[in-house]
């Protein structure tokens, strides 16, 4: 049956689009998170046309689809959770028109989310949502997650950005819907399918708005004795409705180790540090950096400083964007949280943060987006240990459930995928979950697309990674 | 349903109360859509009856209508089927607000106005500033998807609605999104609902993040002798590194009526309105906000960019004109609905850069066909366009409907599509308010009946005849 699904596949796209060999295969099987599925064809379509085709191929097999951008996703969304064929679409990789005078680009989802901004800033212009992956991951895969990134605080997540999208359907129909203007005419069935973790449909082209560059930047950087310092003051920011660019917090701990790794001038002895950028009008930057630095100082920031110049401020943004990667340096493993509370609830939920990881027994970092009440919590665990990371899961789901208590979400930008599917009874009711299986089941009824992600598959979560665990998963 | 059964009656009146369902003549018209009035009006008290009469209605194959403050219901295409308004208006409290997060969860039936002033009260809003703002309700403002001058710096409703809580046509009670800023969890079923016109669920609580008020929010108007001249402000405006608040072209017909003090009027009256608004110019109206600094800023740039595109005057409103001059802006589609009696007016959604052909292309259209016109469009991208005939008779629908022909044409023809707003119920029998099929229409009927199996909730109204 595979082979012969295979050899299909083959004839179809021609040489060098098809992996099937196990060794091949190995490099598909993961993506940030700490999930693993092997699929068991990988394609690599170079039109909507071939999308179409393998899609109506693969469901003469009864093959389960899954889409993937760079890979680079952390709940596992991209991952063959049954096997089937996994689309890559790294070779729709074309950035197909800019609309400079309507301030519009159309790309196929293979573009990577920093090169598209690359494509325009000669003209003053850029692509808002930077996710800290942005150099990695493609506006595909982004569209799925819906991401967000550090100035997603003042202007918006993915979706706020997307004003239409060719996609094709699980039958291999292609649709466009939407389209550039960004009023929906009829269900705004661009702003159901952003978000919606490659379930619904496969994209294929994407038309998003670009953002004209602000006249003015400031970068700021606001030095700690304390956590709590830190999170009063973004409290207070937010309560006193100065909305900055950007508004990122790093815990003095990790912050130690990301200076060793990229040298960005980040204090190597602090409580917290406030990364924070505002940007408009001079006179509007002016007002607002003071009223940012105010603010620190009443919360006794140690130390308000701004950068000089962009290259100062690009290494800070730098040093915030490689955080991850950094922490690599302290634990074999680590564990990337993603909750969401009310901001007026950061305080607290950080000491209880703090708290639950004494209890288990580990060290979490906080590296987040504060401005939006986007926390990343970081547990940093050795995989080889299956108890210690047993525990590191049921700390996560601690600190997930304790979100939800406090009115806020289970995932910020990361995504439900594999990882979370079975806490949505946390936040869901069964009336909620079966409306949205409804909807999934309207685009998607057989369930090929993209199978066992969203959705409480009803088996325990903890359960479910244990397998995956004991099956190998490698650290991140 | 002309005569509701005793016992149909009955059990409404057991859910919501006696007092709460309506059957009388004058409450049943009042809710009329298209001509089409309802056998009865039902008032629930929380969303757990809303549920109740919805499953009763599935239960009974009842066609229901959601209504707030009744300003819109004329949007849409006429109701196949209209046998209960479900009247949303004793839903009408903040269920959580937490200034110090800037989020807010209230109830559909809430007016608008009332919600300003609570929000106010914290020095907050939500940037719906839409039309019929005295009477409307935020749940009809959502469901109706109206925008407002104010998108130009604070998006549509879908960029700051966060989750909404809603009753399916199967009578569930459901949610999606949440009460924080940002969330992906799940699918943002909260988007499908803004401008579903209660076809896919009955909204009873929506979710919002809400802003500052600005320290200073002033106003600027620019006159133009032709179109040209004002579509080159709204160029070098989105050029430069201003951000207003709001941007509109006006149209000389439409700065007309906006001069126009008229009696019983919705408009606030404006002291010598037509200081402001001069009929025989194109005029570019803009808000901006913020310290003083910044407005004196906006001031000065906004005059240069005028006189660089060959303004014939510049205007900046100051503390006392800017409320009554906005409140025009605001409530733009009454004014155009008073001009005429039999008055259609069209929502163009296009790129900027189509503006000058499609401008001159619509009132061109108007003009072979005989029809009073005026011009309202949104710096973003949206082109309001009501053709004003002075009698609403036989003769005037048919010019009407040949006139939308086109009009669905230029915007197909800019790039955009166009939808039917507002006309006369009568021009509905000959023309299709959503324009020609879409292909994406075709996906319209499969979410319908994901959310009301029964196809009770309005149906006809929506796009795809959904
Ligand atoms: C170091 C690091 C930092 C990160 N920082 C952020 C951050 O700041 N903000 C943030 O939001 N995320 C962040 N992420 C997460 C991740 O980068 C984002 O979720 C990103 O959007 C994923 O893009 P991708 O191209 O890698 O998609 P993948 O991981 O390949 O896929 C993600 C999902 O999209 C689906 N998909 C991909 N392409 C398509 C398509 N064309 N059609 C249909 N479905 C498709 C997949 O099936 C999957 O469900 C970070 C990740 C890392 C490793």
């Amino acid at each position: 049956m595979l082979a012969r699904l295979t050899r299909e596949l083959e004839a179809l796209l021609g040489p060098g689009a098809v992996l099937a060999r196990a060794e091949d295969l190995i490099l598909y099987e993961y993506d940030g998170s700490v999930e693993k599925a092997r699929p068991d064809v990988v394609v690599f379509p170079r039109s909507t046309e071939e999308v179409s085709r393998i899609v109506r191929l693969a469901n003469r097999y009864n093959a389960p689809i899954v889409g993937r951008g760079a890979g680079t996703g952390l709940s596992g969304g991209a991952l063959a959770r049954s096997g089937g064929v996994m689309l890559v679409f790294a070779r729709m990789d074309r950035i197909l028109e800019v609309d400079y005078e309507n301030l519009r680009a159309v790309v196929q989802p293979g573009v990577v989310n920093f090169d598209l901004t690359r494509a325009v800033e000669h003209a003053g212009l850029y692509y808002a949502p930077d996710p800290s992956s942005q150099k990695a991951c493609t506006i595909g895969g982004n569209v799925s997650e819906n991401a967000g990134g550090p100035h997603t605080l003042a202007y918006g997540v993915t979706t706020n950005h997307v004003t239409g999208l060719e996609v094709v359907l699980t039958d291999g129909e292609i649709v466009r819907v939407g389209g550039k203007s960004g009023d929906a005419l009829g269900y705004d069935l661009t702003g159901l399918l952003v978000g919606s973790e490659g379930t619904l449909a496969l994209v294929t082209e994407i038309t998003v708005r670009l953002s004209r560059k602000p006249e003015a930047v400031k970068t700021l950087l606001a030095v700690f004795e304390s956590v709590d310092d830190a999170t009063e003051t973004v409290v207070e920011i937010t309560a006193r409705a100065i909305t900055p660019a950007a508004c990122e917090m790093m815990d003095g701990w990790t912050l130690a180790a990301i200076e060793e790794y990229v040298h960005a001038g980040f204090p190597r002895d602090s409580g917290a540090v406030l990364l924070i950028e505002v940007e408009g009008i001079v006179e509007a930057v002016a007002a607002q950096a003071e009223a940012v630095t105010e603010v620190c100082r009443q919360h006794q920031a140690r130390e308000v400083r701004v950068a000089r110049d962009a290259r100062e401020s690009e290494l800070l943004w730098k040093g915030r964007k490689n955080a991850f990667g950094a922490m690599g340096r302290l634990a074999p493993s680590n564990y990337v949280l993603d909750g969401v509370i009310p901001r007026s609830r950061l305080p607290q939920t950080l000491r209880h943060i703090t708290a639950l990881g004494r209890e288990n027994g580990f060290r979490i970092g906080n590296i987040f987006h504060a401005g939006d009440g986007n926390l990343h919590p970081i547990i940093l665990y050795d995989p080889r240990d299956a108890a210690e990371f047993e525990r590191a899961v049921r700390t996560a789901n601690e600190i997930l459930r304790y979100c939800v208590e406090l009115g806020g979400a289970l995932t910020g930008e990361h995504g439900v995928g594999m990882e979370k599917n079975e806490l949505m009874p946390l936040l869901f009711s069964e009336a909620d979950l079966e409306l949205m299986r409804r909807v999934r089941d309207a685009f998607n009824p057989a369930g090929r697309l993209n199978p066992g992600k969203v959705f409480p598959t009803g088996k325990g979560c903890g359960e479910v990674r244990m397998k995956a665990q004991a099956e190998g998963a490698p650290p991140l | 349903m002309n005569a509701p059964g005793s016992s149909v009656l009955a059990r409404l009146e057991a859910i919501a109360g006696a007092e709460h369902v309506l059957a009388q003549p004058g409450a049943r018209e009042a809710c009329a859509v298209d001509g089409v009035a309802p056998a009865a009006v039902v008032r629930p008290a929380s969303p757990e009856q809303v549920a109740e009469v919805v499953r009763f209605a599935a239960a009974e194959k009842l066609a229901v209508v959601p209504v707030g403050g009744r300003s819109k219901l004329g949007i849409g295409g006429p109701p196949q089927r209209y046998d209960l308004a479900l009247d949303l208006t004793r839903l009408d409290q903040i269920a959580h607000y937490d200034p110090g997060d800037l989020t807010l969860s209230v109830d559909a039936g809430m007016p608008l106005a009332r919600l300003a002033e609570k929000l106010a009260a914290h020095g907050q809003f939500v940037p719906l500033g839409a039309p019929w703002f005295q009477s409307a309700t935020v749940g009809g403002t959502i469901a109706s998807g109206v925008d407002s001058p104010l998108r130009q710096f604070y998006g549509t409703a879908r960029d700051f609605v966060i989750g909404a809580e809603f009753v399916t046509g199967a009578g569930a009670l459901a949610k999606s999104g949440g009460r924080v800023v940002k969330n992906v969890t799940g699918y943002d079923l909260h988007k499908l609902l803004i401008g579903s016109l209660g076809t896919l669920a009955v909204l009873t609580r929506v979710n919002f993040r809400t802003f500052p008020l600005p320290a200073l929010s002033r106003g600027f108007v620019a006159a133009f002798a032709t179109a040209q001249g004002a579509l080159e402000l709204r160029r070098r405006i989105a050029a430069s590194p201003l951000t207003p608040v709001t941007l509109e072209i006006l149209s000389p017909e439409c700065a007309r009526l906006f001069a126009a003090n008229r009696p019983g009027s919705l408009a606030a009256p404006l002291a010598a309105p037509g200081a402001w608004f001069h009929g025989e110019q194109w005029q570019v109206c803009a808000g901006f906000e913020g310290s003083e600094a910044v407005v004196a800023r906006y001031a000065r740039d906004l005059t240069r960019l005028a006189g660089e595109a060959g303004a014939a005057g510049v205007q900046i409103f100051d503390e006392d004109a800017q409320p009554p001059v906005w409140t025009r802006l605001r409530e733009g589609l009454p004014l155009l609905l008073e001009a005429s009696p039999a008055a259609a007016i069209f929502k163009l959604s296009l790129l900027p850069g189509q503006f000058a052909a499609v401008f001159e292309a619509l009132r061109a259209a108007a003009e072979r066909h005989a029809l009073a016109c005026a011009l309202l469009a949104r710096g973003c991208g949206a082109v309001y366009f009501a053709l004003l005939p002075e009698r609403n008779d036989a003769a005037a629908l048919a010019r009407l409907a040949a006139a939308a022909a086109t009009i669905f044409e230029i915007a197909a023809a800019g790039g955009g599509h166009a939808a039917l707003l507002f006309c006369p119920a009568a021009l509905k029998r000959s023309v299709s308010v959503w324009g020609p099929p879409r292909a994406e229409f075709a996906l319209l009927p499969r979410v319908k009946s994901a959310f009301d199996p029964a196809g009770i909730l309005a149906p006809g109204r929506f796009a795809g005849g959904v």
